[in-house]
């Protein structure tokens, strides 16, 4: 479970996340959705820990990820996350992105990783691109990519940011097949999207974000279908 | 105008220039060698947000990029000679050298680093991997492609630059050799001219087996 509590993120002075309190139950689909610099993309930062916070905790599995003992590199074996923009190792090859991590972090063989790999990029559909460079590859097959990696590593949770909005529209829905493949498997997961289309479709609840805060939360009939205040309204009268 | 050419006596002692051209090239690899691992460490210094490393980083390749190559050599001879510590003309050379091509390579690297974007590094953590295996296995492995031709000219430079050893007695590279075969003989114009073209076939190899390696070593 990941629990988020109180949590106060800033950039310097500007203060960009200002109190967000939500949980994610094993299994469960949340997506954050909201407009442009509403903190989204900050909040998945900060359940990984790649960026620190300021008041509040977050809390993964019941570990504290801001603590100050909390093995962070460990941690993160638990949280596989996918970005906006396509991050592929350039020098490596399809299959050696995603044999990296487990085999120097998680120590395992070439043999045992290679293995694991090939299972996960079969599992997105790159079964045939084991050996090819990510720059031969198009950008819905990176992301396909950028999810196998992170699924090598066996995680309990996968965070998702907007993970096809860099996408020509032509290639955002394999990827998309590819996270519903994966919800459908009980995968726990937190999608910060803008399709909004996807979210009522995947989601067990949706957040809406603006400025820093969560306005609503709910089942996805409620927040997407049904929203009640002003704010979300105006953002779904804007996206849809 | 009485000067005769004599050909002949300058190539009869080719082997003995190509020892020394041997000798060159050890010296501008292992400097070459050193300088790259110290360079790596300046570049992350000169990046690092301790100000301690960033100076000091800054100091080198400050020191380094804006003082001449040969008083660079003189100090790891005289210099350090008068602190009580004698490096033979090889070490000292070799010092020398290496302390001028971290602090160009610190600089190449430095850029390098830079142009990689935080996004690797970011989705490198994410993975769970620590910070020095994010370094050796994502960003430097981009770097060194980055840099790669940039560090095949330092290495030339290297070469080139070796031949100065010849001012704090070293006498078993190209240039020692050189010079000793002119002092015995006065054949002055016959062996700087066939040392100029070692050192020029030098170059060019350089350039075309560092052409070879990096089309072996960089798939895209
Ligand atoms: N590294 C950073 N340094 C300083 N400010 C930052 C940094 N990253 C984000 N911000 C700022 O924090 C705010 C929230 O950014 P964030 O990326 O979390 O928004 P987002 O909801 O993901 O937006 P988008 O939908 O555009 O991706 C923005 O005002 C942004 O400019
Ligand atoms: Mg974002």
């Amino acid at each position: 479970m990941i629990e988020i509590e109180n949590v106060h993120k800033s950039y310097g002075s500007l203060e960009v996340i200002k109190g967000v309190t939500m949980q994610v139950e094993k299994g469960e689909v949340v997506s954050i959705i909201g407009g442009s610099g509403s903190g989204k993309s900050t909040l998945l930062q900060c359940i990984n820990g790649l960026e620190p916070i300021q008041k509040g905790h977050i809390r993964v599995d019941g570990i504290d990820v801001h603590a100050k003992g909390t093995d962070l590199n460990k941690l993160r074996r638990k949280i596989g996350i996918v970005f906006q923009q396509w991050n592929a190792f350039p020098h490596l090859n399809v299959l050696e992105n995603v044999t990296l991590a487990p085999r120097k972090v998680l120590g395992l063989s070439a043999r045992e990783a290679n293995e694991i790999a090939e299972k996960h990029l079969v599992h997105v559909g790159l079964g045939d691109k084991l050996k090819v460079m990510p720059s031969r590859l198009s950008g819905g097959q990176q992301q396909r990519m950028a999810i196998a990696r992170a699924l090598a590593m066996s995680p309990d949770y996968m965070l998702f940011d907007e993970v096809t909005s860099a996408l020509d529209p032509q290639l955002v829905g394999e990827v998309l097949d590819t996270m519903r493949m994966l919800s459908a498997e009980g995968m726990t997961m937190i999608v910060v999207t803008h399709e909004i289309r996807f979210a009522r479709e995947v989601s067990n609840r949706v957040a809406f974000f603006h400025k820093g805060l969560i306005h609503e939360i709910g089942a996805p009939e409620e927040v997407i279908g049904a929203p009640k205040k002003p704010e979300t309204i105006d953002f779904l009268k804007s996206v849809l | 105008m009485n000067y005769t050419f004599h050909w002949n006596q300058a190539l009869r002692r080719l082997p003995e220039m190509l020892d020394g051209a041997l000798v060159t090239l050890q010296v501008a690899s292992l400097a070459m060698v050193i300088g790259v691992a110290i360079g790596v460490l300046l570049a992350y210094g000169r990046l690092s947000s301790n100000r301690v490393l960033r100076t000091s980083a800054a100091a080198w390749v400050e020191t380094a990029r804006n003082t001449p190559a040969l008083f660079q050599i003189y100090f790891f001879y005289f210099g350090l000679g008068s602190f009580g510590l004698r490096l033979d003309p090889f070490m000292a050379l070799l010092a020398g050298i290496a302390f001028n091509n971290a602090g160009y390579l610190a600089e190449t690297f430095r850029g390098g680093l830079q142009a990689i974007p935080p996004s690797q590094t970011r989705a490198a953590r994410s993975l769970g991997l620590s910070a020095l295996q994010t370094s050796v296995h994502v960003v430097l492995p981009q770097m060194f492609r980055i840099v790669f031709y940039p560090m095949t000219n330092q290495m030339v430079w290297s070469i080139l630059m070796s031949s100065l050893g010849v001012i704090v007695g070293m006498t078993s590279d190209l240039t020692g050799v050189t010079q000793e075969l002119n002092a015995r003989t006065f054949r002055t114009f016959e062996f700087f001219a066939l040392a100029a073209v070692l050192y020029y076939a030098m170059a060019k190899l350089t350039i075309l087996a560092a052409r070879l390696i990096g089309w072996r070593l960089f798939r895209t």
